[in-house]
């Protein structure tokens, strides 16, 4: 049941956009499920739902965000930092819950540098998150260099990997379909909800109705950087190994779904439900073409495109619908 | 734009400092072979600068020049092994016309589909990036693959001083000629200032910023064809990651993030500041790792500095003149 509609064309236009996106995901499936050898067995199916975990944790937050007309390009460097000193603490011998708790406050900490900039300094957080892009990487690299830490333990490792509901899905999939819901609820039925509308289009509109854009603005910076944190908590422990490059280019992946699930660059318009049906689009998409022996570098293409597809295409269906004035 | 550049003096003054430090440190940092590999560095840099200068003056960014540099600089290498035989001119020739290619398409793409240029540029950064995989299809083309006339234009020194770098300096000289006297180049300024004034003024914009867009993508291109001739090994991952350090060199060089304001002389300092940082901390023996942090936090003090600039501007603006910024 989604909220009253900011406006009533763009929310038909967004219903059908979403409808056609899970039409289209529905029929990739299916069509992998065909063409492609192996791609239709549960231990697939295992597989291309952990790889839709760190994505989809990611693009909850950064939908927020992107819906109050903000970016945040920094998520893949926090992840990657966060995984680094989370190698770093367990070589030195901390407790592992010790370890977890501390990437994801650190992850919390790096998103609050991201919105002291944005929101305290004024300043773009396109060319903010791009500084810190390149700084938490940079920084990353600097705590663990090129080592790898790799002896965390099984029992660890084996709970981030492991099913749950009589082994039907990942536990971490649970996990985030969980967050999504909540996240969902958040965005769509809250007076918050509606206040991140508000701020994406029109900020000073929003200033002026009583909203705290940078307050709320801030903590959005905040809680990104805390799921990327976790995300990076994640993606270490499934592959067992805290590297610097850990999520090198996932914001492209993040942007692409989150962008691909309708959600307007320009802020103010978008569905969970459409992010959603981006992130497992894209996954699935990716996941079919791995399995028929496409390079994986050569993916990056896919990935691309989609991106690019999914600002092109919805300027193209307003254009198409202008042209003919069937309805007034 | 005659006024003295505060703004570029003062990049040059940390460059002459950070010089001064170093060669204090460590002389051997002002040796000619040192200096050359500087100006070696600072021109394929200075190249991809010129051009990110244009566009951001649009108010645009072109995130894709790593990815154009590494398909141009593959494919002029690829072109030159294959028919050892190709006049050089030719063959830079088909490298520039690579980067014209991708340009125009970025350019097409952002101002007919109206989209922002963050993300199409995100986008063709990796279409563009897995083509070159795909082309390279995991070949590594070496130094003894090249024709040598080829090679010694990467390391020929007129007078002492590289070609390379004198190349780069013509590059910025005309981009700079351009910019300041005619008018095209003039109206680049108008767009980024205040596009709705330009569009009433009879600014062709959609022209203007595919024009801008071309010359970032040819001008990729020519460093792709100079990364080549320089280092003569190349792969599909050539110029990886170089965005950011294009985007770090035009910010801290004074161009605004936002369109504008800059100057093609104050982002070629940059890019010359950016490679003296990197160099000055391989001869201060500083962990290389440092490197991309110091890239991102030099970022966010350049945009966080002209934001201060600009605040205590436009303060002193009101009090001189309350009544015009008032009516404004």
């Amino acid at each position: 049941m989604p909220a009253e509609p900011p406006s009533g064309r763009g929310a038909a236009v967004l219903r059908r956009w979403d409808s056609a996106l899970i039409a289209t995901l529905l029929l990739v499936t299916l069509a992998a499920a065909l063409a492609v050898d192996g791609f239709a067995t549960g231990r697939n199916a295992q597989f291309l739902l952990l790889d839709a975990v760190a994505i989809g944790l990611v693009a909850l937050p950064v939908t927020l965000i992107v819906v109050t007309g903000e970016i945040d390009l920094s998520v893949a460097s926090t992840l990657g930092l966060c995984s680094a000193v989370m190698g770093q603490l367990w070589v030195s011998g901390w407790p592992l819950e010790l370890v977890v708790l501390t990437a994801v406050a650190l992850g919390a900490l790096l998103g609050a540098v991201n919105g002291l900039f944005v929101t305290g300094f004024g300043l773009p957080a396109l060319a903010v998150t791009i500084g810190t892009l390149a700084a938490y990487r940079g920084l990353a690299f600097v705590v663990l260099g090129d080592r790898a830490v790799a002896d965390f333990p099984r029992a660890w490792t084996d709970a981030v990997g492991g099913t749950a509901l009589a082994g039907a899905v990942p536990a971490a999939m649970l996990v985030t379909a969980v967050a999504a819901a909540g996240c969902a609820v958040l965005l769509h039925a809250t007076p918050l909800g509606r206040s991140l509308f508000a701020i994406g289009n029109n900020a000073e509109a929003a200033r002026f109705s009583g909203i705290a854009v940078a307050r709320t603005k801030f903590w959005l910076f905040v809680s990104c950087g805390a799921v990327s944190g976790l995300a990076g908590v994640f993606w270490t422990l499934r592959y067992a190994s805290a590297r610097a490059d850990n999520g090198q280019g996932l914001e492209l992946a993040v942007v692409a779904a989150v962008l691909l699930g309708g959600v307007s660059i320009f802020g103010g318009r978008g569905t969970l439900a459409g992010v959603c049906a981006g992130v497992l689009l894209l996954v699935t998409l990716r996941n079919a073409l791995q399995l028929a022996d496409v390079p994986a570098d050569t993916l990056d293409i896919v990935t691309g495109s989609l991106l690019i597809l999914s600002v092109l295409a919805p300027r193209a269906l307003t254009a198409l619908r202008r042209t003919p004035t069937t309805r007034t | 734009m005659t006024r003295a550049h505060p703004r570029e003096l003062g990049v040059l003054a940390a460059l002459l400092l950070l010089i001064a430090g170093t060669a204090a440190a460590n002389p051997r940092f002002l040796s000619a072979q040192s200096v050359r590999d500087l100006l070696l560095s600072a021109a394929i840099l200075t190249v991809l600068a010129a051009g990110q200068t244009v566009v951001v003056l649009t108010r645009n960014i072109d995130l894709s020049v790593g990815s154009v540099l590494g398909l141009a600089a593959f494919g002029t290498a690829d072109l030159l092994a294959t028919h050892p035989g190709t006049p050089l001119p030719l063959a830079a020739l088909a490298g520039i016309t690579i980067g014209a290619l991708c340009g125009a398409l970025n350019g097409a793409l952002i101002s007919y589909g109206g989209v922002p240029a963050l993300v199409i540029t995100l986008g063709t950064l990796y279409v563009l990036r897995g083509a070159a995989h795909s082309w390279a299809a995991g070949r590594q083309i070496n130094a003894a693959d090249l024709p040598r006339p080829f090679l010694d234009l990467g390391t020929a020194t007129v007078l002492g001083i590289p070609l390379l770098a004198l190349l780069a300096t013509a590059v910025v000289l005309a981009v700079a000629l351009w910019l300041h006297s005619y008018r095209s180049g003039r109206e680049l300024y108008a767009i980024g200032s205040e596009p709705a004034a330009a569009a009433r003024a009879g600014v062709p914009a959609g022209r203007r910023i595919r024009t801008a867009f071309l010359l970032s993508g040819s001008l990729a291109g020519l460093a792709g064809v100079l990364y080549a001739a320089r280092y003569g090994t190349v792969d599909a991952t050539a110029g990886q990651g170089m965005e950011l350090q294009v985007v770090a060199a035009v910010v801290v060089g004074g161009v605004a993030i936002f369109g504008g304001s800059g100057s093609v002389t104050g982002a070629a300092l940059g890019a010359l500041l950016l490679t003296c940082i990197g160099s000055s901390l391989a001869v201060l023996r500083v962990d290389p790792f440092w490197q991309q942090a110091v890239v991102g936090a030099l970022i966010l003090a350049a945009i966080g500095l002209d934001r201060l600039l600009t605040t205590r501007l436009a303060a002193r603006a009101a009090r001189t003149a309350p009544e015009v910024s008032r009516a404004g």
